[in-house]
């Protein structure tokens, strides 16, 4: 194994904790959320046979910020499952910074375009 | 169904599923969707929204520690998921188009095609392969530790590996999942990936596959809190817990059982779809 490919490993080994991090910051959120949301709907019924959709609180990290906010249990659920999925997204943000110190340009390149497919899909489907 | 019982219900169901996918390494994804339309009859889109999260859960929680074993390569990773993102993103768009019913049917086709990769023996060619012009000017060969020490292994087989990758990326838009099995199988069996970085590299590929879907479910309203946050915590859990149980005894008769539960849910989707029931 050269020097080089030992960087990159040890570069994704602290990506990899840093992730680790994510998810368990991620899964803490929801989990608070979760026990507000019993607390104060636990003794709802539900029905999610039909599809209706989320109503639009719920559906742009605006909205859900608001939520959250205002102390909205379902919305602060939601906040931890942005922070979950934002956490590939930072992963891959990561390693185009790695590549780039490496002076591996052609990997800076498809690293971005990754990056700019979930950016995408996070925030240019929001309209 | 009060929200305390559908809660306890689907977290105990997601928590079996994770813990019997990291055991097996057959991924607890594969199940959640089919668990969540024919025993809780959840709508299949937001089935498939809760899916996707607990999906980037588990690749993303576990990336650490495949990435220290020193076999997943990040080149390969990454190059690929070009493929695999834009191709979640179409799969999410055809979802929107196209009725629950067909995706009950493909995701029960897809099933059963899993159960038969999983059943088959996989054995190493041995043959040394010769690296393609594409593979070096991408730098993907790579090397890995063996018992004998670091192997070094070329790569070959680059655009029918892409392109079939694109397909696991579809998948993995249109049905939640991810598509580890089509991703092994465009590196091991198209690209002549040893199989270790095959499964390593498409681990830490699955996370951001979903999420380039993920986005697009959340923002059109398929992810629900009150159903995503119990299949999260749950399935995450029950990952967690099943990669710190070593039972290595077991795991070639789990992994039947598994195989079993899978291909029983496939025919009950196919079905169920069949007769518009989903």
């Amino acid at each position: 194994m050269t020097s080089k490919d030992w960087n990159d490993q040890r570069i994704e080994i602290i990506i990899g904790s840093l992730l680790r991090a994510g998810v368990m910051l991620a899964a803490a959120v929801v989990l608070f959320g979760a026990v507000l949301y019993l607390m104060r709907h636990g003794h709802d019924t539900i029905n999610y046979t039909m599809f209706n959709g989320e109503p639009g609180a719920l559906k742009s990290i605006p909205a859900v910020l608001k939520g959250v906010a205002s102390f909205h249990p379902r919305s602060i659920i939601q906040f931890g499952l942005l922070l979950l999925i934002a956490t590939p997204i930072a992963r891959v943000l990561f390693s185009a910074i790695a590549f780039a110190m490496e002076k591996d340009y052609l990997y800076v390149v498809i690293t971005l375009i990754v990056l700019a497919v979930l950016l995408y899909s996070l925030l240019g489907s929001a309209g | 169904m009060s929200v305390y019982l559908f809660t306890t219900l689907v977290a105990l169901g997601s928590f079996l599923a994770g813990f019997l996918g990291a055991l097996t390494g057959l991924g607890g994804g594969v199940v959640v969707v089919p668990m969540l339309a024919l025993l809780f009859h959840v709508d299949i889109r937001y089935a498939i929204g809760a899916s996707l999260v607990s999906v980037i859960a588990t690749s993303s929680g576990a990336a650490a520690a495949y990435v220290r074993e020193g076999y997943s390569n990040i080149r390969i990773g990454m190059f690929l998921e070009t493929a695999t993102t834009i191709g979640a993103i179409v799969g999410a768009y055809v979802a929107l188009v196209v009725s629950g019913s067909s995706i009950a049917v493909v995701f029960g086709l897809v099933l059963l095609y899993s159960a038969y990769l999983s059943s088959r023996n996989r054995e190493a060619s041995g043959v040394a392969i010769q690296a393609s012009p594409l593979a070096k000017k991408l730098r993907l060969n790579g090397s890995y530790p063996t018992p004998q020490g670091i192997e070094s292994y070329n790569v070959t087989g680059v655009v029918p590996g892409y392109g079939l990758m694109f397909g696991a990326g579809v998948l993995s838009g249109l049905l939640g999942i991810g598509s580890g099995a089509v991703k092994v199988l465009a590196m091991d069996q198209a690209m002549k990936i040893p199989f270790k970085v095959s499964t390593t590299t498409s681990n830490f590929m699955i996370g951001v596959t979903a999420a380039a879907s993920a986005g697009l479910y959340l923002s059109r309203g398929y992810i629900a809190p009150g159903i995503a946050m119990p299949v999260m915590l749950g399935v995450l859990a029950g990952s967690l817990v099943g990669a710190k149980i070593l039972v290595k005894v077991h795991v070639k008769i789990l992994r039947y059982v598994f195989a079993v539960v899978i291909v029983v849910l496939g025919c009950e989707m196919i079905f169920n779809g069949i007769t518009g029931r989903l």
